[in-house]
């Protein structure tokens, strides 16, 4: 794990990039850094969604699991990238397994916290969900890219 | 036998009209992907040889069902036999897959404009972004491009994006350009157990690409809408829209700018392109809506 204090890692993600100076002190209060190993889950479909992992060493597969197929990779992401959004919205609970696919290092944040906090600074909390709003557009993008099978068979 | 060069730029035979095919024989036959050939081809008449740039492309006659244009997909600096990589998707394109290796074609070309290799300064990086089979149409590119580098020129980008890890294109090719010190990644759709590289569409590829956007000279080809976003995605990095050249694909059928059926706006494609400026150029282009 970095040797850098939290703030200082969170500072740099990429997530965070543009957020207003206060922000990464905020999310620090709420936050500690996490070490998964290769095949641990971040977090598994049906639990309790409760944590942001911002993605600071590794990449992550976010899958479904099938009885048959076993884990489908839906998404793969990687440092910079942000893990798990189903707590902006009830039920809050997760809808995927994230799974590490090799070392992975998080800054993970807990959820509740992060709320009390966000009540507290109403511009931090605006800007953090503007971010976390562009985010979920950019994957709703890239999904329905995905949607249109571009390389699949075209017959004329 | 005497030959001329004609307004597209090939080498013909005397008295060889650019509308009259060649005549070529299938010296080779590889099936790259399950509905994926590519046909090594060499002209009876040696003569009707004709040079040519990647990225152009020469319209295949199946003798008794059509003529369809395909793009070359060998490099220009062996340029025999001339190799093209065939997806069935249609009555032409199947019966040339099925064609067997002593059997003859049609060939008229080369055609069209190519990467334009020669305009790319030698010390810029130079990003290749290909989806599915558009890999074919760069192939001959890349292969260049990696030979400059390995010269101590610029480095070499090559971004590929495929349906899934058994739909990936040239692979072995991709290994060789990887180990000949080109930056290579492959993003695919979907998943499949042991797939160690990149799921999503190619644009999730642009990031973990460490070129210089400021001297970057970027070479699209694949579906139009990958293009589009994969222009936007280089365009918010930094890439000058005038740096990125795309290859377009529209219905062509003479290959020399009469008959007009590739009309794309005020280009028509077989002779102005298939490869064209992004900026200022197919940027407009891409939003025309046909009617």
């Amino acid at each position: 794990m970095s040797d850098q204090p939290l703030i200082a890692l969170l500072s740099g993600h990429q997530f965070m990039t543009g957020l207003p100076g206060g922000t990464g002190a905020v999310l620090a209060e709420c936050a500690r850094p996490q070490r998964f190993a290769a095949g641990d889950f971040l977090l598994r479909e049906g639990g309790t969604a409760d944590a942001i992992y911002l993605i600071t060493l590794g990449h992550v597969a976010i899958e479904i699991h099938s009885p048959i197929k076993g884990g489908i990779v839906i998404d793969k992401v990687g440092p910079g990238h942000v893990v798990g959004l189903s707590w902006v919205a009830p039920p809050y609970r997760w809808q995927f397994d994230a799974r590490a696919l090799e070392p992975v290092e998080t800054i993970t944040v807990d959820v509740g916290c992060l709320r009390e906090r966000l009540d507290l600074e109403p511009e931090i909390a605006a800007a953090f969900h503007r971010r976390l709003s562009a985010n979920l557009l950019e994957r709703l993008q890239a999904t329905r890219i995905r949607l249109l099978d571009l390389y699949g068979n075209v017959r004329d | 036998m005497a030959t001329s060069v004609t307004e597209a730029g090939g080498m013909r035979s005397a008295n060889q009209s650019p509308l009259t095919p060649a005549v070529y024989r299938v010296a080779g036959r590889r099936e790259e992907l399950a509905d994926v050939v590519t046909l090594s081809l060499k002209p009876v008449t040696p003569a009707d040889l004709a040079p040519f740039g990647p990225g152009q492309f020469n319209m295949l006659t199946a003798f008794g069902v059509g003529e369809v244009a395909i793009s070359i997909s060998n490099s220009p600096s062996s340029p025999d036999p001339v190799l093209h990589t065939i997806r069935d998707v249609g009555a032409v394109t199947r019966a040339l897959c099925r064609t067997e290796v002593g059997a003859v074609v049609g060939l008229r070309g080369p055609f069209g404009k190519d990467w334009g290799l020669g305009s790319i300064p030698l010390e810029a990086d130079v990003v290749v972004v290909a989806g599915g089979i558009g890999l074919a149409p760069l192939r001959g590119a890349i292969a260049e491009l990696v030979e400059r580098h390995r010269a101590g020129h610029g480095r070499v980008f090559v971004l590929a994006g495929a349906r899934s890890p058994d739909q990936i294109l040239f692979p072995d090719d991709l290994e060789a350009w990887r180990t000949a010190g080109a930056h290579v990644g492959v993003a695919v759709d979907v998943d499949t157990p042991g797939w160690q590289g990149s799921v999503g569409v190619v644009t999730v590829l642009l990031p973990l690409a460490p070129f210089d956007p400021t001297r970057t000279v970027a070479l699209l080809c694949g579906p139009e809408i990958m293009m589009r976003f994969v222009a936007r995605g280089l365009v918010d990095l930094g890439v000058d829209p005038g740096q990125i050249r795309v290859s377009l694909e529209r219905n062509m059928q003479c290959g020399i700018g009469l008959c007009g059926h590739c009309q794309l706006g005020p280009l028509l494609v077989c002779r102005d392109g298939p490869v064209v400026p992004f900026g200022g150029v197919a940027d407009r282009l891409f939003l025309e809506r046909n009617r």
